[in-house]
């Protein structure tokens, strides 16, 4: 297989973007990531996005986005894996470039949430969980990961406090990313007092609703370097699903689909989980940062919580996580996550994060693990600079 | 969306009666039933009715819901394991939501639970109550 690159990044603007529709979000972040690489065509396209269907009544996004980029004729479609459909978008576009079937492959993800009432959008969300054994009993998404929070604090004594600095940490390094939708800090009182969502999840633990887009450029080594412009290798891919329904798994304290995906990736990269360095992880809600953390085999099970109050997982910890501001800070386009997630590592290994953000010590290689529902499915990729 | 009663109809086995699906091999019983056991890729299975008691292994009190609930909410929701080891998802009912704890022993009953979607399809399944209530 031939390596492949990240050499060209873009982001639409995030948050309630009332000006901007799906598609034109869409154009923004692949017009800023063609821009960046110095691409002058693509060979194909790949957009991950979960539920344009529902959202906005638009399918056919490989159609739709081809033609308004201005690329009628490109090969161009559609990835879904409910929140994972940007990680999963990437993965399409490694495959498609490594196997030598193309040269340059844009690779993005996009999601319009603010279009429809809260009602349609959390009826959407939803659909990422089993919609016969779990939805059509009441849950929601907020309450999935609820029961994940309460069986983690049962069997391993996980605190309100360590899923409170979750969030409190996310939004110290969401505060310094300009893209975020939420740039500003919190504290845990903020955090405890909020309105409760479902027990023991409040709004803060909780990530919100976003629109937006991110797209990256995907190439070969050799274009890469005749480019000139700073690139990244994905060393590693590894993708994998689990029980649709959170209740069917023998350990519901656990994301055996990032702990599969996350096993491929490194293996595929000839790397151990203690090579990497940092990592932007699917901190959808705050337990879930912790779950995946443990998943990863970063933290043994149950110390992800005493390990984050103890600052390990800041931007100056041993182990950053999320140094973007986190699906909590910087927002939640869902199928725009995961490609998110690259741009994140492509900045940071590049010396690109800005300012106050940019982790110390020149970091070398990097996780991203993006997630798909409370857990069905879970893509990982390793990074390391060029 | 309109959906049509078959959709609901055909789940009427196991949300009326709590039907699973017990594999032969492994001996695991899974619910909702399924073809293919996904541990083993045993097909042989038999149609069981699962124990009516079981107790919580985790839940939630759902305290904002979405509109087709909101009418119910603060309603709670527990992964319970029945006598038999078999895992079912169900709200729990006639209980104080902030007196559920991980470990409470609980009965399945036949409950009232939502009219679906914009079908107007009135669904009845299984909610949990307090074993001895």
């Amino acid at each position: 297989m031939r390596t492949v690159c990240v050499v060209g990044v873009g982001m639409s603007q995030w948050g309630e973007v009332w000006r901007r529709s799906l598609r034109q979000l869409f154009v923004d972040a692949a017009s800023k990531a063609i821009k960046g690489a110095g691409v002058d065509h693509l060979d194909s396209l790949y957009v991950g996005c979960m539920s344009s269907g529902l959202f906005v009544g638009q399918e056919h996004l490989g159609s739709v986005m081809a033609d308004y980029l201005g690329m009628r004729g490109l090969p161009a479609m559609r990835v879904e894996s409910a929140c994972a459909s940007g990680g999963m978008a990437i993965r399409a576009a490694f495959m498609e470039v490594g196997s030598g079937m193309s040269d340059i492959v844009m690779a993005s993800g996009v999601e319009k949430m603010t279009d429809c009432d809260g009602d349609q959008a959390t009826y959407a969300l939803a659909t990422a969980a089993d919609q016969e054994y779990e939805v059509f009993h009441g849950a929601t998404f907020p309450g999935l990961y609820a029961m994940m929070a309460h069986a983690h604090m049962a069997k391993y004594g996980t605190t309100r406090e360590m899923l409170s600095q979750v969030a409190v940490k996310n939004h110290d390094n969401g505060a310094l990313n300009p893209v975020s939708q939420y740039p500003f800090k919190i504290t845990k009182e903020a955090v405890e007092t909020g309105v409760m969502i479902a027990d023991p999840l409040h709004i803060l633990d909780c990530s919100p609703i976003t629109d937006g887009a991110a797209a990256v450029i995907m190439t070969t080594e050799e274009i890469a370097k005749k480019l000139g412009k700073p690139y990244v290798r994905i060393l590693g891919s590894g993708a994998a699903t689990d029980s649709i329904a959170l209740y069917q798994r023998p350990d519901m304290t656990t994301i055996k689909a990032a702990t599969l995906a996350s096993e491929r990736a490194l293996k595929m990269a000839g790397r151990k989980i203690t090579d990497i360095q940092f990592a932007e992880v699917h901190d959808c809600f705050t337990i879930a940062e912790l779950a995946i953390l443990e998943s990863i085999g970063v933290y043994e099970r149950g110390k992800a919580g005493p390990a984050t109050l103890a600052g390990e997982t800041a931007r100056d910890g041993k182990f950053p996580v999320n140094t973007s501001g986190g699906l909590k800070s910087k927002g939640h386009p869902v199928g725009a996550t995961g490609v998110a997630q690259m741009i994140e590592v492509y900045k940071q290994l590049t010396g690109q994060a800005e300012g106050e953000r940019q982790v110390k010590g020149s970091p070398k290689i990097a996780m991203t693990q993006n997630m798909g529902g409370s857990g069905g499915s879970s893509v990982v990729h390793i990074v390391e600079v060029a | 969306m309109k959906m049509f009663s078959s959709r609901a109809w055909r789940e009427n086995p196991q949300r009326y009666r709590m039907e699973a699906a017990k594999f032969k091999k492994s001996g695991k019983t899974y619910f909702p039933p399924r073809d293919i056991d996904p541990e083993t890729g045993d097909t042989e299975n038999e149609i069981v009715t699962l124990p009516e008691t079981g107790k919580v292994l985790t839940y939630t009190v759902i305290r904002v819901a979405p509109g087709q609930w909101s009418d119910q909410s603060p309603y709670a929701l527990a992964v319970v394991e029945m006598d038999d080891g078999t895992r079912v998802f169900g709200q729990m009912t006639d209980c104080n939501v902030d007196e559920i704890k991980i470990g409470m022993e609980v009965r399945a009953e036949f409950r009232r639970l939502q009219t679906e979607g914009h079908s107007g399809v009135l669904s009845y399944a299984h909610k949990f109550v307090p074993k001895w209530y």
